[in-house]
């Protein structure tokens, strides 16, 4: 009996419909995969406004969305949305559940990825605002061997969100390094949504079936590790050759030696089969043993950025855009202005004048012209900014809007840089806490 | 030998990890695919990004799937987080590369035209 695993979720913010048709279509297990490294980013953010904050905040609505199936058991949730507070996720797992008046579920939260604790010891910079491990499939693989029916992490790696119901379910060897490998391509190919099924398709994307509704993805694994990647009946998106192949190679280094905690995975040894119908199959996943480090990422303050966009329609619209980033960046030079980087950019298609752009003029139409700037002082990067008002009437002509948007105030940057940890040290500190809602 | 710009010959989809971009190239078949591994060295994808990429580059090849991956170190201003750009995941650095001009053999190029998206003007 194939095993069915869902991809619910690609990152922070992903639809919640095509969640609804996975449901509807039937899957074993719903695996939200919330964490991009910018995404910790983001959740270091919410956290030093609010400590009880740090995971994704949509979590709560899959679990409402899913309550129905949890409950009657045909599906279990498994989901990496814990970020940097797994414990905080956990308690808004279970308050979900509570609200939709469901009973006789177990949550089970995966802690321990946190290594800050450890920093000096492992070398991390002093001012680590986060340092995570990004753990494998074990302790969720442990989860559901107590029963849980939702399993919430913090960083754990995203694919092996997918091969710890393979393991559980299918009784895979830790040391099966071809099957866990195989586990890792089926969660790679599900961990980004939509990105298989059609979205982000560099071929011809136009021609995706309701691109309005563009399916997630459903695999259908079988014991040996193959798998068949298709999508519910009846949704938009494809699920082809191309699709697969474009997100099999999805941000993966070394596709020979694509790195996980549990195993190191060949992406080149394995054979895609088209079958038509919205079915590729995968199979033949060869792997490698483990590595001996677990991979982490760490956070550190890096200074404060502002940024100022100029808007000018034709004629000469890039000079102008030009001339009005140089007249920024040369006020600030006068005013003693510590900037550390400028970086700047221009867009433009047709924005102003409508039908009247001139599609073959060999001069763009509009330039916006964006600067950005870093300092380490945000009094700093606040006071570069409001140099860019007065090239309202004071600046070159037809300077325009870009929309209500405004040009914000200072923002924090942050330092994610990666770290290897000695998984013995990880290991020693991960748990797996159980609640019965 | 025939010049054409890659995006006639391959689909491209590219994303980050820190402050490497992850380029991959998908070729439309096994000739095309020979064409393109002979014609885009790590080398000349350096060159290509100039100011864009300040590290080394690397390449892969999936030969499995017709995919040529390259790996750009220092290519994303800092990494995502840390980055001034507005496309600070790299996420069009795979167009980037479809701009590319290549010399292939004559029947690569002319099997090789890939179609163009239609503009829908409301």
């Amino acid at each position: 009996m194939a095993v069915r695993l869902g991809g619910g979720q690609g990152f922070y913010g992903d639809g919640l419909d095509p969640v609804a048709d996975l449901l509807d279509a039937g899957v074993d297990y719903l695996v939200c995969e919330a964490l991009a490294e910018l995404t910790l980013a983001i959740l270091q953010k919410d956290r030093q406004r609010d400590e009880a904050l740090g995971y994704t905040r949509d979590l709560p609505a899959y679990v409402q969305l899913a309550v129905d199936v949890l409950v009657d058991g045909r599906t279990k949730l498994v989901t990496n949305a814990g970020g940097i507070n797994p414990v905080a996720a956990g308690r808004a797992v279970i308050d979900a559940l509570r609200s939709k008046g469901a009973t006789g579920l177990t949550v089970a939260t995966v802690v321990g990825d946190d290594v800050r604790p450890l920093g000096a010891q492992l070398g991390l910079p002093a001012d680590a605002l986060f340092a995570s491990a990004y753990l494998g499939a074990r302790p969720i693989v442990d989860a559901l061997g107590m029963g849980a029916d939702v399993v919430v992490t913090g960083r754990v790696a995203d694919a092996s969100l997918f091969v710890a119901p393979l393991v559980h379910e299918l009784g895979w060897a830790w040391d099966d390094w071809d099957r866990l490998a195989a586990g890792v391509v089926t969660g790679h190919l599900l961990e980004c949504s939509g990105q298989v099924t059609g979205g982000n398709y560099s071929g011809p994307w136009w021609e995706n079936p309701d691109p309005v509704r563009v399916a997630f993805p459903i695999a259908e694994c079988e014991e040996d590790g193959s798998a068949v990647i298709t999508k519910p009946k009846g949704t938009g998106g494809m699920v082809t050759f191309d699709t697969v192949r474009e997100q099999l190679l999805y941000e993966v280094h070394d596709p020979a030696a694509y790195l996980n905690p549990d195993v190191v995975a060949d992406f080149t040894s394995l054979t895609l089969t088209d079958e038509g119908d919205d079915r590729v199959r995968v199979t033949g996943t060869k792997g490698r043993p483990a590595p001996a480090t677990y991979k982490g990422l760490v956070c550190t303050p890096a200074g404060w950025a502002g940024e100022a966009r100029f808007a000018y329609s034709w004629p000469d619209a890039e000079a102008k855009a030009r001339a009005a980033v140089r007249f920024l960046r040369e006020r600030a030079r006068r005013a003693g202005l510590a900037v550390d980087e400028w970086h700047e950019e221009y867009f433009g298609v047709n924005a102003y004048g409508g039908p009247t752009v001139d599609a073959v003029s060999d001069e763009p139409p509009e330039v916006i012209g964006r600067l950005a700037w870093r300092a380490s002082d945000p009094a700093i990067v606040a006071a570069v900014g409001r140099g860019s008002g007065v090239r309202g009437l004071s600046g070159p002509p037809t300077i325009s809007g870009t929309g209500r948007g405004r040009n914000g105030g200072p923002t924090q940057l942050l330092s994610v840089e990666p770290f290897f940890v000695d998984r013995a040290v990880v290991d020693a500190r991960v748990r797996v806490d159980v609640e019965v809602v | 030998m025939a010049r054409v710009q890659l995006r006639d010959l391959c689909g491209a989809r590219s994303g980050d990890k820190g402050d490497v971009s992850d380029v991959a190239l998908f070729a439309d078949d096994e000739a095309a695919y020979e064409a393109v591994r002979e014609a885009v060295t790590a080398d000349r994808v350096k060159a290509h990004f100039g100011s864009l990429v300040r590290g080394p580059v690397e390449r892969y090849e999936a030969r499995n799937v017709l995919a040529l991956k390259f790996v750009l170190h220092e290519a994303l201003g800092g990494g995502a987080p840390r980055s001034l750009r507005s496309d600070n995941l790299g996420k069009t650095h795979g167009a980037a590369l479809l701009r590319m001009w290549v010399d292939v053999p004559d029947d690569v190029a002319k099997a090789g035209r890939r179609r163009r998206a239609p503009v829908e003007r409301g």
